[in-house]
């Protein structure tokens, strides 16, 4: 069972009561750019087996979209963040490599 | 024994409130139309049958007598004039329910994923969830009663979940069977 605290309720949220959105700190690339970086920003994603940036929303609650950091491989969940965040913040990045020594951030 | 009892509430009052929950003008026309205080977070306020229920952190639920919404609204949308909100009559889009008995915590134990021991759900608290297949607002008043809310729409199918899930033979997981 995936288990996130929804950063404005406070709750403890069952991944049932939640919608998935994807990777993210995701950089839109829109009409003007390059097919290229149209193409990276709609289908490529790091995917990397363990730890993840991902959004999810809490549908079954307050209806806000939140970011988590956690991993995939064991689900363990190294924190919970407010949407308006552009990067990982260093309390969450540190939780991480205090787990997994030697990590580093894909991207 | 604990037998838990479901009871339809008949129609009652219900206003939306959005907007920045920190402007003093909010919590005072709140206080004005159903003399609740604003609620902490994840909290309800309540005053006698009337109570204003913490939603989102940009969202309440004002609960007042059916025939006070219209004043209600016209009186919110005078405090709150120039400041950014929305108020809006959903009265006739949600349905009350009460839930009563020693047991509820064990009912409520089989349609949700929430963690609904004491630790985690102390009285006075108010929980938005997914009972079964369907969104609710879950506010445990005491120890012994709940009030949930849910879409008009779907109130046959909670309130045949709410009186399967306490039919008789009892779970007494959070409360201990004697
Ligand atoms: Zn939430």
């Amino acid at each position: 069972m995936l288990t996130f605290e929804c950063p404005y309720c406070g709750v403890q949220a069952d991944e049932t009561e939640l919608s998935p959105g994807g990777e993210a700190h995701l950089t839109r690339h829109g009409p003007e750019s390059s097919d290229e970086a149209f193409e990276g920003y709609l289908f490529l994603r790091e995917n990397p087996r363990g730890v993840h940036f991902e959004r999810w929303r809490h549908s079954f609650g307050c209806g806000k979209w939140f970011l988590a950091a956690r991993c995939t491989m064991t689900l363990e969940v190294f924190g919970t963040y407010a949407a308006q965040t552009t990067e990982p913040p260093q309390d969450i990045l540190d939780k991480i490599t205090g787990r997994r020594p030697g990590w580093r951030r894909l991207g | 024994m604990s037998e838990v009892t479901i009871r339809k509430q008949a129609p009652r009052g219900m206003i939306t409130l959005r907007g920045d929950l920190s402007v003093p003008a909010l919590g005072a026309a709140c206080a004005e139309v159903n003399g609740c205080d604003l609620p902490a977070r994840g909290q309800a306020a309540h005053a006698g049958e009337a109570a204003t229920l913490w939603m989102s952190s940009d969202e309440l639920l004002l609960l007042l007598p059916q025939a006070d919404v219209p004043d209600a609204l016209t009186r919110i949308g005078a405090a709150l004039a120039g400041s950014h909100h929305l108020a809006v009559d959903v009265s006739d889009a949600r349905t009350l329910f009460s839930i009563e008995g020693a047991g509820l915590r064990d009912v409520l134990g089989k349609l949700t994923p929430a963690d609904v021991s004491a630790a985690a759900w102390p009285p006075g608290a108010l929980r938005r969830t997914r009972l079964a297949q369907v969104a609710a607002a879950i506010w445990l008043r005491t120890e012994t009663e709940a009030q949930l809310i849910c879409f008009r729409s779907v109130t046959d199918y909670v309130e045949a979940l709410l009186h399967t899930a306490a039919k008789a033979g009892q779970v007494g997981f959070h409360r201990p069977l004697r």
